[in-house]
């Protein structure tokens, strides 16, 4: 009887959609991953989303919900305030964005001559990295990482966070044929925001929606194909009218 | 129609409730939502958040500030009911946060707060219970972490009788009305009402029987909350 009580169990498949409180193994052979707890042997999910499995850790990754900022991760914000030393960035997250005058900045910037403004304004939009969050949920910034800086003209739209994946697509295909289509630049922050800017914004924003929108349907990738065609077709129209 | 032996007012045996629907995701602009219906009792639920907290000094360093909103809606009595806050909107909000911030990972969160709104389109007795239920599938929609869901439904006695899922008639005829929300995976009540005179034998029936009720409540939760995902079960997705 005491075997019995020790033996680990798994209660659910991988890709299988539970809800919180849902029982998801028990037994000390799994480990509790990514919004999971454990509690009397047993794993539990914390949120409603998709197991995912690995050898013997259980995460649960989620599917709807807001951005909560996360280490090493690229995000795009707005910079919504300007302190003695620092710039306060939106980063579609209840916690605002803090990046400080020296991750801000490479060169040596004398403050009694110049002025933050200088270099990141109020209503500026930049690529930054999250360098840390600390316990109580500063999100420290930091733009001394590939990629990080200032994004000039362009457009910003807003998807689910956990749509953020999907578009990215395996090894990058999906923004890669969105890219490649339309001409436009690209890119995707992992909290949600998209910068767009080139010749065909509207199309390429479309396609962008259109993932978020039907992110877990097969035949994806074609039917973005085919709505980039006609998009584009129809501002070559559009040029030989005017 | 008086109640006979072995029926209700309306026909339902004593440990029978009413019809049941549950369902997520239909409020647009939330972050998440939840509908419930006891028969013609229905809430609607809509949660807002995480997000920063306003007032300033409302928000907790430790964890995630809780702001859930009882309402009525004027056309969902029988006599219109007024508007704005009253003495009974308040109490109740109280209760169903304390239920819900109970089970929901508020450490995760702090200095944010969470906002919860529900809205009863159509009152019938145990509206509480409809709008804590309806708010649990909201929480879970809008991807809040907690540990479990918030199962929720009343116990009655009526004409000496405990009845499941009072209605109609039994809420104002009726002895005593008891509500309450029960947390399946831990065993726990953590909204529990009641009004009227019930002796202890009678109290430990009634209670029973609620939480027998509850595990139906949560099973209809569970059901529409799997439903509005389920057509992401086995596909491909990048990384």
């Amino acid at each position: 009887m005491e075997e019995n009580n020790n033996e680990s169990k798994l209660f659910v498949e991988d890709r299988k959609i539970v809800v919180p409180g849902e029982v998801l193994a028990k037994g000390i052979e799994y480990l509790p991953g990514h919004d999971t707890y454990k509690i009397n042997n047993e794993i539990r999910s914390k949120i409603l989303g998709l197991v995912k499995i690995k050898n013997h850790l259980i995460n649960v990754v989620p599917l709807s919900g807001g951005y909560m900022p996360q280490e090493r991760d690229g995000v795009i914000g707005e910079v919504v305030d300007i302190q003695p030393y620092a710039w306060l960035v939106n980063i579609n997250s209840p916690y605002l964005g803090y990046l400080s005058l020296s991750e801000g900045v490479e060169e040596f910037v004398d403050l009694a001559k110049s002025d933050l403004t200088e270099y990141f304004d109020v209503g500026d939009v930049i690529y930054a990295k999250i360098k840390k969050v600390t316990k109580r949920k500063d999100v420290l910034l930091t733009m001394k990482d590939k990629m990080c800086r200032k994004l000039r003209g362009g457009t910003i739209i807003r998807i689910t966070p956990a749509k953020v994946p999907r578009l990215i697509g395996k090894g990058g295909s999906m923004v890669e044929t969105i890219k490649e289509k339309t001409g436009c630049k690209i890119i995707i922050g992992q909290n949600g925001f998209v910068w767009i800017s080139g010749k065909n914004i509207s199309a390429a924003a479309k396609a962008v929606l259109m993932v978020e929108r039907e992110s877990h349907t097969t035949g994806l990738t074609e039917r973005i194909g085919k709505l980039l065609e006609k998009e584009l077709s129809n501002v070559d129209k559009g040029d030989e009218n005017e | 129609m008086r109640m006979s032996e072995e029926k209700r007012f309306d026909g339902r045996k004593f440990d029978e409730m009413r019809e049941l629907e549950a369902k997520a995701n239909l409020v647009e602009r939330a972050n998440g939502s939840g509908y419930f219906r006891f028969g013609d009792t229905r809430a609607i639920a809509a949660v807002y958040g995480p997000v920063e907290t306003h007032p300033r000094h409302l928000a907790d360093p430790r964890r995630a500030f809780i702001k859930f909103r009882y309402n009525m809606a004027p056309f969902s009595t029988k006599d219109r009911n007024r508007p704005g806050p009253s003495r009974r909107s308040v109490e109740i909000s109280k209760v169903i946060k304390e239920a819900l911030s109970a089970v929901i990972e508020r450490e995760e969160f702090p200095r944010a707060s969470i906002e919860i709104y529900a809205e009863i389109l159509d009152a019938n007795a145990s509206t509480r219970c409809a709008a804590l239920n309806a708010a649990s599938i909201a929480l879970a929609h809008a991807g809040i972490p907690m540990r479990d869901l918030v199962a929720s439904c009343s116990v009655g006695k009526v004409n000496g009788q405990i009845v499941l899922d009072v209605a109609g008639e039994e809420d104002t005829e009726g002895e005593v009305d008891l509500p309450i929300g029960y947390v399946p995976s831990e065993n726990k009540i953590h909204l529990l009402q009641m009004d009227g005179i019930i002796t202890k034998e009678e109290f430990k029936k009634a209670l029973e029987l609620a939480i027998k009720g509850c595990k139906v409540v949560y099973q209809k939760q569970v059901e529409a909350l799997k439903e509005i995902f389920k057509t992401y079960e086995n596909e491909e997705v990048g990384e």
